[in-house]
């Protein structure tokens, strides 16, 4: 007698530790073979683009803190960008050098949430504990200088909120001396470590022509080869006096995703300490008073300082019309803004390109013929943080 | 082709008639085309030698409710080996069906996907259009400029019939735009009144 065996359907999330948020998989799987992946995502959906369609320019930036809420500065650098560029302003230097140190930590702050919970995601405890020490110096920095540790609301077009207080640079500067050791220590866990080895290396490969089909970005290209990074190629801000280099995986499998992210954090040291060491005193935003505003001592004295400190509150800055899609390499890929003005102080659109739903959408073509205890590990290298995936 | 208005002119020789325009600013290469010629022109695109945008970054409509021809479908393209990007974009009018990339792309899929629930334009071919962002069950299109900011339904648990339920919105205050403009340029009556002067001297 024969008997037909039916395929089972696995829900797994919207509640499981392991899915990084709110995202429900619906695996179907023979026996612990994963035969298809449907990811459901919109479960953390806000509805940014059409707030910021409703808001002003200056009211849009604290959206983006919203979006990957690990590396919140790195979402603003886009769309301040993608303003200045219509604005057609100069950032003065010390404010692209601020922006570039708290954008090297959200990447640092990204990848080590990503590194050590994929740790935990299969099997190991002690990473995260080690490493969340950490982000919470790193956090303390954003906290001194925005007033938050993690809703930033920073940057600006044409510069930065406020100058950096006293005594932040010799603690960064502090913090670039101890933290080789600890990724030296995390290393020591992970890279050579036989599980983590055994649950990694071989799974989720992405070949080059996928991870280009597919319209993979950040680390999830790089781990399989292609050496693009947004910083090197189409370099913004001051990255193309600072010297860096761009790690390239080899088999584009969740190890050697886990390697370009260490190794990418080494760099960000080294970026953020030439940053210190080159940055000079000098104005940290754009000193055209109808875009930025002016410092409160100036309002007491000045009635044109008043007068624009209450138009830039009340109504924002006018952006002639124009469009612009303009990206930067946030720690999880390209995260790009394509932002339509129409000569009004509120954006007449901004799309908002998120790396994580291209690399999401794939998570289909990735796991099939993975095991089940597999989709945590790929998850985990994915790095997929849902305020970015469902906007 | 590495250089920007090499590849513009490359585009222009090749594609003739199916490119209406082309323009070059914020160091990228703006087109527009038709819907009918749309597919011809990405695969080209992709697949010529001297352009290579491997890349499809993300596709978008823009909403224009005043035009005859509503929505503005808009292809973003990056190409690695030249460093290039390319902004495809042509318009449709409300009902238009349009084509799909997923065969061509790949990742068209989810991105087709997000448009269709967003906007509510429907692509022909696609292998599996369903609503991506939104609950399970909405109705609407939210990124519509028709679409209210607040939405129509909100969900709440309903401890009488014990499960969530969804509702009209019920709103203390509604939402309020100001109009901020500047009273020395005029607002928007003042405006009017002076243009309608205008014409009438």
């Amino acid at each position: 007698m024969t008997k037909k065996i039916k395929n089972l359907n696995l829900n797994f999330g919207p509640q499981h530790p392991a899915a990084h948020g709110v995202l429900r998989l619906i695996l179907e799987l023979d026996g612990e073979v994963v035969e298809k992946a449907d990811p459901h995502i919109g479960l953390l959906h806000r509805g940014t683009e059409k707030l910021i369609e409703n808001k002003t320019y200056m009211q849009a930036v604290p959206y983006f803190d919203r979006l990957d809420y690990v590396a919140p500065m790195n979402q603003e650098h886009a769309f301040a960008l993608a303003v200045e560029k219509i604005l057609k302003i100069d950032v003065p230097i010390r404010a692209q050098y601020i922006r570039v140190i708290f954008c090297e930590i959200g990447r640092i702050l990204s990848h080590i949430l990503n590194i050590t919970t994929q740790a935990m995601d299969v099997g190991a405890l002690t990473p995260t504990l080690w490493g969340f020490e950490e982000r919470e110096k790193l956090m303390g920095f954003y906290e001194r200088v925005s007033g938050s540790r993690l809703h930033a609301n920073y940057f600006r077009a044409g510069g930065v909120h406020q100058d950096l207080p006293q005594g932040l640079e010799e603690d960064i500067t502090k913090f670039c001396e101890s933290f080789p050791n600890i990724i030296n220590d995390l290393e020591s866990l992970l890279t050579d470590n036989r599980i983590f080895k055994q649950r990694n290396v071989d799974i989720g490969v992405v070949t080059k022509q996928d991870a280009l089909d597919y319209s993979f970005s950040g680390v999830m290209i790089r781990g399989s080869g292609v050496p693009w990074d947004l910083r090197k190629s189409q370099p913004y801000d001051c990255y193309e006096n600072l010297e860096f280099k761009i790690p390239v995986g080899k088999n584009g499998d969740c190890y050697d995703r886990y390697l370009c992210r260490i190794e990418e954090m080494k760099e960000s040291i080294s970026i953020i300490k030439q940053c210190l060491s080159k940055m000079e005193k000098g104005p940290i935003k754009s000193l055209d008073g109808k875009i930025s505003p002016p410092p409160k001592k100036e309002i007491k004295q000045s009635m044109e300082a008043l007068i624009h400190h209450f138009k830039l509150f009340t109504e924002g800055y006018r952006v002639p019309k124009d469009e612009i899609y303009t990206a930067v390499e946030a720690p999880k890929g390209e995260f790009g803004v394509y932002l339509i003005s129409d000569g009004s102080s509120k954006p007449y659109k901004c799309k908002i390109r998120a790396p994580g739903f291209s690399h999401l959408q794939s998570m289909d073509y990735l796991i099939k013929g993975h095991m089940l205890a597999d989709v945590p590990a790929v998850l985990g290298s994915l790095d997929i943080v849902f305020g970015e995936v469902d906007r | 082709m590495k250089n920007l208005e090499d590849l513009e002119k490359k585009i222009n020789s090749e594609l003739t008639t199916k490119i209406n325009n082309t323009e070059i600013k914020h160091n990228q290469i703006y087109i527009e085309t038709d819907k009918e010629d749309m597919v011809d022109v990405a695969i080209f695109l992709k697949t010529n030698q001297d352009t290579k945008f491997r890349q499809l970054i993300d596709i978008t409509v823009v909403d224009y409710p005043e035009q005859n021809q509503r929505f503005e479908v808009v292809y973003l393209f990056l190409s690695h080996e030249f460093n290039q990007r390319i902004v495809l974009k042509y318009s449709i009018s409300e009902n238009e069906v349009i084509p799909s990339l997923t065969s061509i792309f790949p990742a068209a899929n989810w991105m087709e996907r997000e448009v269709f629930d967003m906007y509510g334009v429907s692509f022909k071919d696609h292998p599996d259009l369903r609503r991506i962002l939104t609950d399970y069950g909405f109705e609407g299109h939210p990124l519509r400029k028709d679409f209210p900011l607040t939405g129509h339904t909100e969900v709440r648990y309903s401890e009488d019939e014990k499960k969530v339920i969804s509702e009209p919105v019920k709103l203390e205050q509604n939402f309020r735009n100001f109009d901020y403009e500047s009273p020395w340029e005029g607002t928007k009556y003042i405006k009017d009144e002076i243009e309608g002067n205008d014409k009438k001297n």
